[in-house]
């Protein structure tokens, strides 16, 4: 996946977890926290979503990286390069 | 409801999940029976922790989120209003926390500065933390609030709905339930926890879910310090890479084969009897016009089992289903409903044979009616079917040890147990009530089963 398909996919994930959330108008470096207010258990299913559609391992320590868009997408980079 | 809303999570990430029910129908404690032709909720009066649509914060709208809900599922209407009466003072609440204060104001003008400040600290307690969690809420209050008698109607209610301890309450859990009923709110589905329950099973059965009713767990097979699996009551025996027990932390141990290392704790004592009368008019036509009315008849409220006798009717709690805000095209509900609970002991309940049990429930009734038409209009003469349930009927739903509606006072807020792969959720994990036990089966699947995916 390129960094603008990895973006569309995280959004895809985000409108499932947060179906009412208007997300047209996110900033990729601002935190997802910040502007969507999600808790830890939302960052979970992020990580739970990539795993179950893309068999893609995040571990505990790393949760960190997917703070916003931006440090999301360039994290993913190298382990979606193949999909 | 814990369980399943364990299995929803897990089942929605492609584990593979049984929930094992013990009873022939679903639900637990917020379960529905049918007698003399009516449908009979078991545990609901309101759904707390309400928020209207389009909240991102609390409990509701996480847990929404987590299973995948859009808010409109659940169909909730909000309270008309509710009350706290204590002898001679009547402080009115409902889903804005506006109307409590100017109540406070109203009764209480010299503690409004010390309310505020309560509510400041209150706002910061996040209740996935659980560091904070123990400490009396009495002391607590007793540093916040001046008035003794303001102290004690802040309590009745949230003890009412959420507290396994008697006299004191957690700090936590006092938290807890503020924001859920004050801060937040009461609502209900016109058409009852069922709507609630089918949503959820049907959720659960459509990711691939098995549920078994008619299924007692008997016992639960142990390797070491691990669980293998479990025996059900019919021989049958099932393995399991993980378990989730809601059946209580007592109860769950009791069910582990290699008793020997058991920690002994204390099983929960609060316990209620509920009666339910059925009006020939709707209630607001007598005069209740309230959704839940907390009464006390003192000015110190008492919170625990009964001393001597089968109930303890100086307190309780009124509640009408008729009285939600409903949506105009679902109209009035049918019947006139007015429900009581009561606080009772179920050693004693236990203890009756059959004729004194019924002979029991007319007579508690009778006293536990009398006891609260001092605190909304009399209407007794209205009643045209009545119904009582008893901590038998709460143990037979839950299999909670002394039908202990709250559960064991002292809770697990991590869920874990002296096994390594078995969790409790639901009431002794810390989490009580419809919306409590939901967040309760998600956090527990979260933490223990999704994590870490073994
Ligand atoms: C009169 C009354 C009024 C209430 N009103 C409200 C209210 O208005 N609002 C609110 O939010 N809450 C209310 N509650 C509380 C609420 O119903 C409970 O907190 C909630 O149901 C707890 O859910 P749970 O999943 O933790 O446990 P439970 O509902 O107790 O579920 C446990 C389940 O495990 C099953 N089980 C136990 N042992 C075994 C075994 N060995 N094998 C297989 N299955 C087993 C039981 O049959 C049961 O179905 C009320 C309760 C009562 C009694």
């Amino acid at each position: 996946m390129t960094p603008a398909e990895i973006r569309d996919e995280i959004i895809d994930i985000l409108s499932e977890i947060a179906p009412d959330e208007d997300l047209s108008g996110l900033q990729d470096e601002q935190s997802f926290r910040e502007q969507m207010e999600l808790d830890s258990m939302d960052f979970l299913d992020i990580v739970m979503e990539l795993r179950k559609r893309h068999r893609i391992q995040i571990p505990e320590e790393e949760y960190g990286e997917l703070a916003s868009m931006a440090s999301t997408v360039r994290y993913l980079e190298p382990k979606m390069a193949n999909i | 409801m814990s369980g399943l809303a364990a299995g929803i999570r897990l089942a929605h990430y492609d584990q593979s999940v049984c929930i094992l029910e013990k009873h022939w129908t679903i639900g637990g404690l917020n379960s529905f029976y049918r007698t003399n032709g009516r449908n009979y909720d078991v545990g609901l009066h309101a759904v707390t922790n309400f928020t209207p649509r389009g909240t991102k914060k609390g409990p509701l709208a996480r847990l929404l989120r987590q299973l995948r809900f859009r808010w409109e599922d659940f169909e909730l209407s909000p309270q008309v209003g509710s009350a706290i009466a204590f002898p001679g003072v009547r402080l009115g609440f409902n889903n804005d926390i506006d109307c409590l204060r100017s109540e406070i104001a109203r009764a209480f003008p010299a503690e409004v500065d010390n309310f505020e400040r309560l509510l400041s600290q209150l706002a910061d307690y996040d209740d996935l933390d659980q560091e904070n969690f123990g400490g009396s809420a009495r002391a607590f209050l007793a540093q916040t609030l001046q008035d003794p008698l303001l102290i004690e109607m802040i309590l009745c209610p949230l003890m009412w709905y959420g507290n396994a301890r008697p006299d004191d309450m957690d700090y936590g859990q006092f938290c807890i339930m503020f924001r859920s009923i004050f801060l937040e709110g009461f609502a209900r589905p016109y058409k009852g926890v069922r709507l609630i329950l089918k949503h959820l099973i049907k959720r659960f059965r459509s990711l691939g879910g098995e549920l078994r009713l008619r299924s007692g767990v008997e016992s639960i097979r142990v390797e070491g310090t691990r669980a293998v699996g479990v025996v059900l009551e019919n021989g049958e025996e099932i393995t399991a890479k993980r378990i989730l027990s809601s059946a209580g932390v007592i109860e769950t141990q009791r069910l582990c084969d290699n008793l020997s290392q058991l920690e002994p704790q204390k099983a929960g004592q609060l316990t209620f009897i509920e009666s339910i009368s059925i009006l020939d008019k709707q209630p607001k036509d007598v005069g209740f016009g309230e959704t839940i009315v907390f009464y006390n008849d003192s000015p110190h409220f008492h919170w625990r089992p009964p001393d001597e006798q089968l109930c303890d009717t100086r307190t309780g709690v009124i509640c009408s289903p008729n009285n939600y805000l409903y949506p105009s095209h679902s109209g009035e509900l049918e019947d006139g409903v007015i429900r009581l609970t009561t606080i009772a002991d179920y050693q004693r309940w236990k203890q009756l044979d059959d004729k004194e049990y019924v002979r029991a429930k007319m007579w508690w009734y009778d006293r536990s009616v009398a006891s609260a038409v001092r605190f909304i209009p009399d209407f007794r003469s209205h009643v045209i079917d009545t119904d009582v349930f008893t901590p038998k009927t709460i143990r037979r739903f839950t299999s909670h040890d002394n039908g202990a509606v709250y559960g064991a006072p002292d809770k697990q807020l991590d869920g874990t147990t002296h096994l390594s792969n078995l969790f409790l959720c639901g009431t002794d994990q810390g989490f009580v009530g419809i919306v409590g036990a939901i967040v309760s089966g998600i956090s527990m699947a979260n933490m223990h089963c999704l994590r870490d995916p073994g």
